[in-house]
């Protein structure tokens, strides 16, 4: 498995292993990995790509078991990209989104990996795109992410997935609130999850009463619905208001215009993580004590010594 | 980076152990992905293949052990995962030790084991890229 064709051919034929195995290529970012998500970029571009996102707590594993489930009886593959936080000290994660996907993932039509996010910011992982790429080109028809548990500026989310679902729970009434600048502008399709619960119908009426403010969608008006997870209550009516907000993006040609704009915010991420590089080598350069004193002693600027950086790396000084 | 897959395969009530070696992986920089209680073999080496990880640690109370251990290592062996180290723990009585490494557990932790011991082993076997 360790050759490039190799892996390529278990992957368009949904090998379980192959599929893993590349994903893991991808992950640690080397050469290998970039090379194979460019050669499967041309081979990706069918797949209806989901995103499910949310604070953390209202249900979005448990959703998306049940949406599997009902996906999967309706006839597509369905691959799955759950992504949880890093710790911030360690590096390391304890990823559990599998742990409520468990009805679903044995299926051989089931595809479930756990990300880290591995210190990037945003809710997804650096790595978010060329798996999903990779899932596409492996053939499944829809594939969901489940972000990190979200709040206000987790919104990366609407670069990577061509529909953005916002899952909340009764009870989140000032929630509702304090989130409504963040993740409520995004969602193209609204939850309301544990709707069994008081105060469903509370929940319902305060989306409406904040999406009639905003003006985003001036052709789709997102679908509040209400969805009991646990037991699959709601499933039908969100696998329809997917299937009807695809077919609005492409009868709009709204799908080339998101592959465009994903397109140039991935070539935006890979400009910033140079930027990261250019600070990792900075810092370890013998300059670099001196510079902290200079600003510290207010003789130089922070921009002045970012200008300087930039300008010793590209040779130019 | 590590990757490990703790697994509770059969149907063992707790799984404070587990979560407690969970954490302390996590702590030591790995990523570790959990599955929560009553796995069936098929599901634990479905996971373990699916997450790609370099170690799948076992932690088995109930005694299942003779039974659950060689069936995941046939599975193991099935899916031609033989890079994946294999760690045991939970209660295995002193004389199943020998059945559980002959099956192709990499090696059984005990009650009462520093869990830094536990990573000082996966770091000796696996290597980190």
């Amino acid at each position: 498995m360790k050759d490039l064709d190799d892996l390529k051919q278990g992957i368009f034929q949904g090998q379980k292993r192959a599929i893993a195995r590349g994903l893991t290529w991808i992950e640690q970012g080397r050469q290998e990995g970039k090379l194979l998500a460019q050669q499967l970029f041309a081979h990706a571009g069918r797949a209806h790509v989901i995103g499910i996102t949310g604070s953390p707590g209202v249900g979005k594993s448990t959703l998306v078991n049940a949406l599997t489930l009902h996906l999967r009886h309706e006839g597509y593959k369905v691959g799955i990209l759950a992504v949880d936080p890093s710790s911030p000290f360690t590096g390391g994660a304890i990823l559990g989104d599998r742990i409520r996907m468990q009805d679903s993932v044995m299926d051989s039509g089931v595809f479930m990996r756990s990300l880290a996010s591995r210190g990037h910011l945003g809710g997804l992982s650096r790595a978010t795109f060329g798996a999903l790429t990779l899932l596409d080109a492996a053939g499944f028809d829809k594939i969901l992410i489940e972000t990190v548990g979200a709040g206000q500026s987790e919104v990366e989310i609407m670069q990577m997935a061509q529909t953005t679902m916002v899952i909340l729970a009764p009870g989140m009434g000032d929630d509702i609130q304090a989130i409504k600048a963040g993740i409520l502008e995004i969602g193209q399709i609204f939850v309301v999850n544990k709707a069994d619960r008081d105060g469903a119908d509370h929940t319902v009426r305060s989306i409406r009463s904040m999406l009639g403010l905003t003006s985003e969608h001036p052709d789709w008006m997102p679908p509040i619905i209400k969805t009991v997870a646990e037991d699959g209550r709601g499933m039908e009516e969100v696998s329809q208001a997917l299937f009807r907000h695809h077919q609005y993006l492409t009868e709009h040609g709204l799908l080339d215009r998101f592959r465009w704009t994903q397109t140039e915010h991935v070539i935006e991420q890979a400009v910033s993580d140079l930027g990261e590089r250019l600070v990792r080598q900075a810092r370890l350069d013998s300059s670099w004590a001196k510079r902290v004193v200079a600003v510290g002693e207010g003789s130089v600027d922070p921009d002045r010594v970012a200008e300087e950086i930039w300008r010793h790396t590209i040779g130019e000084d | 980076m590590i990757r490990v897959l703790v697994a509770k395969p059969g149907l063992d009530g707790h799984d404070r152990g587990a979560k407690v070696i969970a954490r302390a992986l996590r702590d030591a920089g790995m990523e570790v992905v959990y599955t929560g209680l009553h796995q069936t073999p098929e599901q634990v080496v479905d996971a373990a293949l699916s997450e790609d990880v370099d170690v799948l640690a076992l932690s088995i109370l109930s005694g299942a052990h003779p039974t659950l251990v060689p069936r995941i290592m046939e599975l193991v062996r099935q899916n031609h995962m033989d890079d994946v180290l294999v760690l045991l723990g939970g209660i295995i009585p002193e004389d199943d030790v020998e059945d559980m490494v002959q099956a192709g557990v990499a090696k059984v932790f005990g009650p009462g084991t520093d869990t830094n011991d536990i990573v000082r082993f996966i770091r000796e076997r696996v290597k980190d890229e």
